[in-house]
């Protein structure tokens, strides 16, 4: 084995050694220098962020357990941009309630090692150490989601994430056992070339693909993910609903278009009724919540239906539409806990309710969340419209016209309470409106670098380019 | 940069200055600067076309276009080009801006997002008059509609939450059922061997097959025709008008809902033809529906703007009406009807607004006398509402003229029944308007403490004479106007063959 090799996996080990260089700086430090260490793992990871965009080398490793290419670098540089602004939107909330508990530091490791597993799991060569890096993404979440202990919510939320993930980690390996079975191996090559359509090859399809739709929170699979939202400290919720659930995204897709494509006249169908069920369901449950957290859990539900709209395509188009979306959706979603985290620190409010009149006296605020949600719903120019107009259109290539219907429909309806929040924000007004108040600067460049995303992202096309040219990478 | 781009870049411009404006006076002088450029711009924009139009071949049915790629794989161009009909709806847009922003000089609450707000409206509106394609037209149409909800939403008045609510939901969704109806297009764009393109024209060669024609044509007729107020679809704008403050409604009334007819013959007539002929007699059986129940309606109304609103539902289901005759003169009606009303019933809108401001109540029953105590006011409210009614020597005249004359050149049973029941939403047209200008201006003074209301001031007086002015232009020289559309008409007769 060649040592330059392991420069494949640069992302892996430059956050192992950012990991550890968080935890022995930890050791160093003193009780009123905790604060100063979130700041530095911050700094260093964003040097971790703009070291990824360097171009590296395509390749596979450990006998082809390990595969890395252009896509996949490209879509670790997104989680890292994601993870930075999770990071910078919670520098505050870190330095003024948990590091007073004393564990500041473990949070970010945490975090830090679910990302890792997100990592292994998108550049798995094969089921085993697919479930590997499964499992290393939810089991520190579990734990993060849990991390308000004093709050009786956040406990309770905790559980229910680890006992509905630990029923998902178990189904999708039953499922892996399965299609084991029936093919033999376990590398994704072999078995695209292997499977066949069998009832137990379908069987195991269909439990591999629960466990996967848990993450994604797709339904009938999606009741965990309001309590647990509402439950977490809120920007762990937003790393559920963008880092964990666009890394799971991701995987699914590409293990359909590649390593489950022979099933593809069986899985298409599946895709289609779970698609129209859980925009809808998504929609109709976010129509009558007053909790920010629940609100926009519900409708992460619902974008997550629409990216099901790109899967049915299975070529370059799909891919690249799927991957787009993930991208645009992952800025829009941050701009929005970012906000609800910034008012939460701030007043510790996050009923929409509470919003009233909030424009008057926060302005800036108001305008990032109006546009993150405008972004949500599909409204131009923002990102989010391009990113759902092209899984519309990716749909719409293959004549599924019915199903793009549904889903025109199903925005229609996502803008009736995107626009409620926008109503409390600008047309109400309220004399006990939560007052003015300044974030702190890692807060300010979280909210920007969302915010730039959402204007940027979607107009400026050779991002869009770039992404459909890296598409061929997994397809023949 | 060419000439065209400009009309989208002044705004965008203009609201980038507005974000540092510090009070009302900065932001409606700044807002004011902008969009007299924009005016400027549009009027320079005319004289170029006419000159231009003499330089190229006869078969040019776009000028000044320009071609940008922006998302090539999709093969999505920033494509932009102007004919007679466009250059006349920008025209119509900036005048009625203008006008807009000299009725709103005193608006006191939140000035500076309210003039943000309007001209990113108007952008939208702007860039959708100058597309060729159908992915940057359905952005800008889309980006001229979502401002509607904070306009009405914040500096209405009434249920304006409600109508703010209604209108958005009801417009987004029919551009989410127009978006199918593109979809459609883009896919079937190939069918003459090339390949997808949203380029209008280009489509336009491609020759869609008739099933996919019949099968979208419906989807795309609907989806522009909702903001076009086609029956039943229309109920988003009697209250959407109502509640919207007033600039607000004359941009609504009277661009915005010009956007749908023209979506209507510029997409679904042009590029759909075969699904047009297919589908004319159904929806021209809405459309004869609207202009009545608009008419009718507007006579049970008590308060001004709803009279407005639904006498604009009337006269758009007209629109609808003359472009559904698919013959050159009905047309032409319909070019000059959207012009005509789209002036017309923003003038309305500002008077109204302007008694409202003064007496606080648009009840009928409760204004009288207005022309004695606010003379300027008054008469340009009888030229109005004479205008409106169609008498020659303004624009409604000519424009109803040419769409009956169009209307009638169809000689069989189903369009000459259809045609005499709209022609005679005339007389209910004037029965309301003529009702409510004898009422108000004319009648007896109802309100004792109207009698000492202010005159109307410099900025309402601009505004009124700038929107008085096209007015009579296309009443006294139609042919003018006329001739200048009806190269532009002919690619859309040459598709119907």
């Amino acid at each position: 084995m060649n040592w330059n090799s392991l420069l494949l996996m640069r992302f892996e080990l430059g956050l192992l050694i950012l990991f550890l260089a968080v935890l022995i700086f930890e050791i160093f430090t003193g009780k009123k220098q905790k604060g100063k260490l979130v700041s530095f793992a911050i700094i260093l990871f964003a040097i971790h962020t703009a070291v990824g965009f360097f171009p590296l080398e395509e390749g596979r490793l450990f006998g082809g357990m390990f595969r890395t290419n252009t896509l996949l670098y490209f879509f670790k540089n997104v989680l890292n941009v994601g993870v930075l602004i999770v990071l910078l939107q919670s520098a505050d909330w870190l330095k003024e309630k948990v590091v007073a508990q004393h564990k500041g530091t473990e949070f970010i490791l945490l975090l830090l090692s679910s990302l890792l597993g997100m990592y292994f799991m998108i550049s798995s060569g094969d089921f085993l150490m697919f479930y590997l890096g499964l499992e290393l993404a939810t089991l520190p979440v579990a734990a993060l989601v849990a991390y308000e202990t004093s709050k009786r919510i956040s406990a309770e939320a905790g559980v229910k994430y680890i006992l509905s993930s630990a029923l998902a980690s178990g189904t999708a390996l039953f499922g892996i056992s399965l299609l084991y079975a029936t093919t033999g191996t376990i590398y994704f090559d072999v078995v695209a070339s292997v499977l066949t359509v069998s009832n137990l090859s379908v069987l195991g399809f269909i439990l591999f693909f629960s466990g996967l739709a848990f993450k994604i929170s797709l339904a009938p699979f999606h009741f965990w993910t309001a309590d647990v939202y509402e439950g977490a400290p809120i920007n762990v919720a937003s790393y559920l609903s963008v880092i964990s659930k666009g890394a799971a995204v991701l995987i699914l897709v590409i293990l359909l278009f590649t390593v489950l494509k022979p099933l593809f006249l069986f899985w298409n169908k599946i895709i289609y009724i779970v698609a129209i069920a859980t925009m809808t369901i998504g929609n109709l449950f976010a129509l009558r919540q007053q909790n920010m957290k629940r609100f926009l859990a519900f409708s992460s539900v619902a974008q997550a239906g629409f990216i099901l709209l790109g899967m049915l395509s299975v070529d370059q188009l799909g891919l690249a539409t799927v991957l787009f979306f993930v991208t645009v959706y992952i800025f829009s979603n941050l701009g929005a806990f970012g906000v609800v985290q910034a008012i939460s620190s701030a007043a510790d409010k996050e009923n929409i309710d509470d919003y009233e009149g909030l424009y008057r006296t926060n302005p800036k605020l108001s305008l990032l969340l109006m546009l993150a949600l405008f972004s949500l719903a599909g409204i131009p120019p923002l990102a989010g419209f391009f990113g759902k107009f092209f899984l519309y259109l990716a749909a719409a290539s293959k004549g599924y016209y019915v199903l793009v219907f549904i889903g025109v429909v199903n925005a229609t309806i996502s803008l009736y309470y995107y626009l409620i929040v926008v109503r409390a924000m600008f047309l109400r007004k309220n004399p006990d409106a939560i007052p003015y108040f300044s974030s702190k600067l890692f807060m300010k460049l979280g909210l920007v670098l969302s915010a730039i995303g959402i204007l940027v992202a979607g107009l400026y096309s050779p991002l869009y380019e770039y992404v459909y040219a890296i598409s061929t990478t997994f397809l023949n | 940069m060419d000439i065209l781009t400009l009309f989208v870049v002044v705004p965008i411009i203009t609201v980038l200055v507005l974000i540092f404006a510090k009070d009302l006076k900065q932001a409606r002088v700044i807002s004011l600067a902008g969009m007299l450029v924009q005016l400027g711009m549009a009027i320079n924009l005319i004289v170029a076309y006419l000159h231009e139009r003499q330089l190229v071949s006869k078969d040019t049915i776009m000028v000044f276009t320009r071609d940008i790629p922006w998302f090539e794989s999709f093969n999505i161009h920033y494509t932009i080009g102007v004919d007679a009909i466009s250059v006349v709806m920008i025209a119509l847009t900036a005048f009625i801006v203008v006008a807009g922003i000299f009725i709103s000089w005193k608006i006191d609450d939140l000035p500076k997002e309210f003039f943000i707000t309007l001209i990113v409206l108007a952008t939208g509106v702007f860039g959708f008059f100058i597309s060729l394609d159908l992915f940057t037209l359905f952005v800008f149409y889309e980006i001229a509609v979502i401002p509607m909800f904070l306009l009405i939403g914040i500096w209405g008045s009434g249920p304006k939450e409600f109508s703010a609510m209604k209108l958005t939901l009801m417009l987004m969704g029919a551009s989410a059922v127009l978006s199918i109806g593109i979809f459609g297009i883009y896919f079937n764009s190939n069918a003459g061997g090339g390949v997808l393109t949203f380029n209008i024209l280009e489509i336009a060669k491609a020759n869609i097959p008739v099933a996919a024609q019949n099968l979208f044509f419906p989807f795309v007729f609907v989806g522009f025709a909702v903001i076009g107020a086609l029956f039943p679809f229309h109920t988003w704008s009697p209250s959407g008008h109502a509640s919207a403050p007033t600039a607000v409604s004359m941009l609504h009334a009277g661009v915005l809902m010009k956007l749908g007819g023209y979506g209507v013959f510029r997409i679904a007539m042009y590029l759909l033809p075969q699904g047009a002929l297919h589908w004319t007699d159904f929806f021209l059986v809405l459309a004869t529906i609207g202009v009545i129940y608009g008419a009718f309606g507007a006579i049970m109304q008590k308060d001004l703007k709803y009279i407005n609103a639904y006498a604009s539902v009337s006269h758009l289901s007209l629109v609808l009406f003359a472009l559904l005759m698919l013959n050159k003169t009905a047309w032409n009606g319909a070019i000059i009807q959207s012009l005509s009303h789209g002036l017309l019933t923003a003038l309305f809108f500002a008077l109204i607004g302007m008694v409202y401001g003064r007496t606080h109540t648009r009840d009928i029953a409760k204004l009288g006398g207005i022309m004695k105590i606010l003379p300027f006011i008054g008469a340009v409210y009888v030229i109005t509402g004479l205008a409106y009614l169609g008498l020659p020597g303004f624009s409604g005249f000519v424009a109803e003229m040419n769409v009956f004359v169009g209307a009638f050149e169809h000689p069989d049973l189903f369009h000459r029944v259809i045609t005499v029941i709209v022609v005679s939403s005339i007389v209910v047209t004037a029965v309301y308007i003529l009702r409510m200008v004898g009422k108000i201006m004319m009648g007896p003074l109802v309100n004792e403490e109207h009698a000492n209301l202010p005159k109307a001031a410099w900025y309402e007086k601009v505004g009124l004479v700038l929107l008085m002015i096209p007015v009579v232009v296309i009443g006294t020289i139609p042919f003018g106007l006329s001739e200048m559309i009806k190269d532009s008409i002919t690619p859309f007769l040459e598709r119907l063959l």
